[in-house]
């Protein structure tokens, strides 16, 4: 009975929000916010946003940096799991993946900024004994570059582990290992065969997250405002620059853009599936035609090891920033810091104990809600035998699509309203209307694709609809479902603007503490929240991809 | 390390939505403090510097001991988070009862909130420790941006344009002491100079400092700005930036953004001078470690441009009264004098020396192991903030220039 509710309560706790969030961002977006005095509707709005300096420019260099992350993204991850399918050794690489995927984005960006910059890393590695250098070039740009190639970069340093664990995750559907034999047998190359008869299987079930990726490109700020140049910046960006203006007025061309970038959002998806079926069209024709594709095999290596090096690359940039929190100086040309402390980790031990441990709470409250929604979700259509419509998915998609600055204006007042700001409530909910959609596109295909024949003969044995769940589905869904709940923390853990809008700035996060003293630009901070903020997260990555074998020794299966 | 926020475009409009002016505080200041007392301030101000941060919880501490009162630090990214806030809770009819009690603010912060009537006031004559505020050497304790503040806020820290730069690898005889010797020395040293987006109020700063130095009357500043004298007035402005924009770092195509961005780039060796509104920012930054001990600080020949930061208490805040005891707080001599310490935050004081007695004013000596402290004299009068019709305009047009 309850479980007829989940849907309707979900949609509640996620629509709501969104709803509201979607009114104050539409209607400033043509004239009307009364609190700053505008009582009617009209289109100056727009006509600010497509009048601003710079405006195209900033429209290309949205869709092509955002479609462009997607495109490598899914280009790179594939080809990594093509590549290592049959190599168990390369497979360990796998170990890498938890601190790429828990990092957060921004602590990823600096540590990668810092790593390619004139006066970066790898410059000081090679200076001045190889180069000469005894200060930073000069008209060498590798970061904020006019074709926002670094922001691409940087965003693939996040992305791409985060495809890569789904696709691990949603493998788990797939007979791998006999469909890889099959096709050897036929005489395909390792990497060839598992994109002919492994993938095509594969794609279906992680073609959300997919767009979660593409969504995520597209709307960028906090990466964007480190690696994306500035002048113009993308969309996002300048959304953002005016709707955290002291100028009260902006916020009317602010909503404009930020509904641009809804519609670009849609447009992006509208593209990728157009994409997607000229791909499928061709890719039946390549498979079909069978042959041994050497060129397709040594391809898919090279995109791999590629796949590998950015791995690392992230890696290096997550060290940086860790070597920077114990860091007295260090100047360019060293290679090393020339004096280190400890002192910054101590005076900031205070606001980090209070930080860290709320961010676990709001954490853990939100994905335990998230988990259990989804799960009786999940659950209740596959009971009632429901296929949920497009205008659901669009709906949990939303949070994803929507700028999160232009959303929670609308979500601060109502929370006002109800007298619920400034409570860890008000932050748990805000966050979790951003965990949930993680938690449920990461679980919904690899529980929609859940062989039926499990239950089927659980059933048949007499077990019950809840016994099958619990004794059942769950446990072999174990791992996906673990990997969405830490999906989801590391969502929630990564959160600042939810944080602050419904914490009315009360609440302090370990990213809220992080983003604020960003703004000082001390390295050697923001090396230390960097680390934090990436522990906390890595303990629920690590749990999600180690519990499974634990507690499944005995089931390989399972592990 | 002063919170402003970026882009400026556009303020004209939001000046023409007037709304009428809060209440004054008529209670005397014996019934203001025995109401403050138990009450929990929250001080919205911006938390990016760790030493502020660090400054604004001793004053809690002094606030709980000497007046029972919490202040709780709101921390801030962006100062307009805070406004933000204030505007959301009046659109949702919360007039009292605010979140948001004390604000760390100036300039367009300031005007925007005073203009659209969300600010309690006026109120600052009222505070005991007035008395001690400079009125007559420091204008921009009364005038912000050439807009009277009239007691709507608390005058608490004194900012300067100031340049910095490394002694190390800049010699001090061949720094730029004037505008037009920026660009000579731009020329000779390429990529080495850059300022803040001009989004960034530093980096509009940057822009009307170079214009109140190149502009034929710079007493025209200080009206607003209209389409026939800003045209005149800034035309050497731009014929000089034309020249210099080749030369900077990035070749101009690129600027950091924000001041912080900018004094990193020169820590890192990218850049060789920095532009700066706090006039210890040299002897802050070595103490923190963020600057090497060669670092120093210096003016322009002809004085460079000087403005007031404030704490403001929003219409609606829920402890107005603690608020006023925690602003009179920050004006008590022995703060004053805490915060002007490098070791602190540097800044210098809006409290008039001859007001205070003479063991008052001991509390001001420079500490003896301050480096890269100018004196007083060193940095000589601030020349006043030009009316900020002037700021927006030139952003816009440095976007309509330099943005496509």
């Amino acid at each position: 009975m309850l479980l007829r509710l989940a849907p309707a309560l979900t949609l509640l706790v996620l629509g709501a929000p969104i709803v509201l969030g979607l009114a104050w961002t539409l209607l400033p977006a043509f004239g009307y916010f009364p609190a700053i005095g505008g009582t009617g509707l009209t289109l100056e709005p727009w006509r600010v946003l497509f009048a601003s300096p710079g405006f195209n420019r900033a429209l290309l260099l949205t869709l092509t940096t955002g479609i462009g992350t997607a495109v490598l993204a899914l280009l790179a991850a594939t080809s990594f799991c093509a590549m290592t399918a049959h190599h168990p050794s390369v497979l360990r690489l796998r170990s890498a993946l938890p601190p790429l995927l828990a990092s957060p984005p921004s602590a990823m960006a600096l540590g990668f900024a810092f790593v390619i910059m004139p006066s970066g890393w790898l410059v000081r590695l090679v200076s001045p004994w190889a180069t000469g250098l005894d200060r930073p070039p000069i008209g060498l740009v590798t970061v904020q570059d006019p074709l926002g190639l670094s922001l691409i970069g940087g965003l693939l340093l996040k992305e791409v582990p985060y495809l890569v664990l789904v696709i691990f995750a949603a493998s788990g559907q797939v007979p791998v290992e006999r469909t890889l034999a099959a096709a050897r047998a036929l005489g395909q190359r390792p990497a060839t065969a598992w994109l002919k008869a492994v993938f095509p299987q594969v794609y279906p079930q992680i073609r959300l997250p997919v767009f979660a990726v593409l969504a995520f490109s597209l709307s960028v700020v906090d990466v964007a405002l480190i690696l994306a140049p500035g002048n113009p910046p993308p969309l996002a960006v300048l959304a953002t620059r005016w709707f955290s203006n002291y100028d009260l007025s902006l916020y009317y061309p602010a909503a404009a853009a930020a509904s641009l970038q809804l519609v670009l959002v849609i447009f992006g998806v509208i593209a990728w599936l157009a994409m997607e079926r000229t791909a499928t069209v061709l890719g039946h024709r390549w498979i079909e035609r069978g042959g041994r594709s050497r060129i397709a095999q040594g391809f898919t290596v090279i995109a791999g090891s590629t796949t590998i090096a950015l791995g690392a690359l992230g890696i290096v940039a997550l060290g940086s920033m860790a070597l920077w929190s114990v860091a007295g100086a260090w100047r360019f040309p060293d290679a090393l810091p020339e004096t280190w402390q400890l002192s910054m980790w101590r005076t900031q031990a205070n606001p980090i104990g209070g930080a860290a441990e709320a961010t676990a709470v709001i954490g853990l409250a939100s994905v335990a809600v998230a988990a259990v929604l989804t799960l009786a979700c999940l659950e209740n259509e596959q009971r009632h035998g429901i296929r949920p419509g497009l205008t659901a998915l669009w709906l949990l998609y939303l949070p994803l699509l929507v700028p999160q600055i232009a959303f929670l204006f609308g979500v601060q007042v109502a929370l006002i309203r109800l007298g619920l700001d400034g409570t860890l409530f008000a932050v748990a909910w805000a966050h979790l209307v951003f965990v949930l959609p993680y938690v449920f596109l990461t679980l919904a295909d690899p529980f929609r694709t859940l062989d039926p024949r499990y239950a089927v003969s659980a059933a048949a044995l007499g077990a019950g609809k809840w016994r099958v769940f619990f004794a059942v589905k769950l446990p072999l869904l174990t791992r996906p479902f673990l990997v969405a709940c830490a999906v989801g923390f590391a969502v929630s853990v990564g959160q600042y603007l939810p944080t602050l809008f419904a914490g009315a700035g009360r609440i302090a996060t370990l990213t809220t503490e992080a983003v604020t003293l960003s703004s000082g630009g001390d390295r050697r901070i923001l090396g230390i929240y960097a680390v934090l903020q990436t522990a906390l997260p890595l303990l629920g990555y690590g749990l999600a991809l180690w519990l499974p074998r634990l507690l499944f020794r005995r089931f390989r299966g399972l592990a | 390390m002063f919170q402003f926020t970026s882009a400026l475009a556009g303020m004209g409009l939001m000046l023409t939505v007037l709304y009428p002016a809060a209440a004054e505080e008529t209670r005397s200041w014996d019934e203001i403090s025995v109401a403050a007392r138990g009450q929990t301030v929250y001080f919205n101000a911006w938390a990016g510097d760790p030493q502020t941060n660090a400054f604004i919880a001793w004053v809690g501490d002094l606030a709980s001991k000497r007046h029972g009162v919490t202040v709780e630090h709101a921390k801030l990214k962006d100062t307009a988070e805070a406004v933000t806030r204030v505007v959301a809770e009046k659109a949702a009819g919360r007039n009292s009862g605010g979140s948001v009690d004390l604000i760390w603010v100036n300039g367009p912060n300031f005007l925007s909130m005073k203009n659209q009537g969300l600010l309690f006031g006026p109120f600052a004559e009222k505070l005991p420790n007035w008395r001690y505020v400079d009125t007559e050497k420091k204008p921009s304790n009364l005038v912000d941006f050439t807009v009277p503040v009239e007691g709507n806020a608390v005058p608490w820290r004194m900012a300067q344009v100031v340049f910095l730069y490394d002694e190390a690898h800049t010699p001090p005889s061949t720094i730029p002491k004037s505008v037009p010797a920026l660009l000579g020395w731009a020329k000779a040293n390429p990529g080495r100079l850059t300022h803040p987006t001009v989004r960034d109020f530093l980096g509009a700063t940057f822009l009307k400092q170079a214009l109140y130095e190149l502009t034929p009357d710079h007493g025209v500043l200080q009206s607003p700005a209209t389409d026939d004298n800003f045209t005149k007035a800034t035309a050497p402005l731009w014929t000089w930036y034309d020249a210099l924009r080749p030369h900077l770092w990035r070749a101009g195509r690129e600027f950091p953004a924000t001041g912080t961005a900018q004094i990193q780039l020169l820590n890192d060796g990218e850049i060789s001078l920095a532009i700066s509104f706090n006039p210890a920012d040299a002897a802050v930054s070595i103490k923190k470690g963020t600057l090497p001990e060669s670092a120093r600080v210096y003016v322009l020949d002809k004085g460079t441009i000087g403005n007031t930061s404030f704490v403001a208490i929003p219409y609606n805040a829920a402890n107005k009264e603690a608020a006023m005891v925690v602003a009179n707080l920050l004006l008590e001599p022995e703060v004053q004098a805490q915060a002007q310490d490098p070791k602190w935050i540097g800044s210098f004081t809006v409290l008039d020396f001859e007001k205070l007695s003479p063991e008052q004013r001991k509390l001001f000596d420079r500490p003896a192991d301050a480096v890269g402290l100018p004196t007083n004299a060193e940095l000589g009068t601030s020349l006043p903030e030009p009316h900020p019709s002037w700021m927006i305009r030139i952003v816009d047009e440095w976007e309509r220039r330099y943005s496509n």
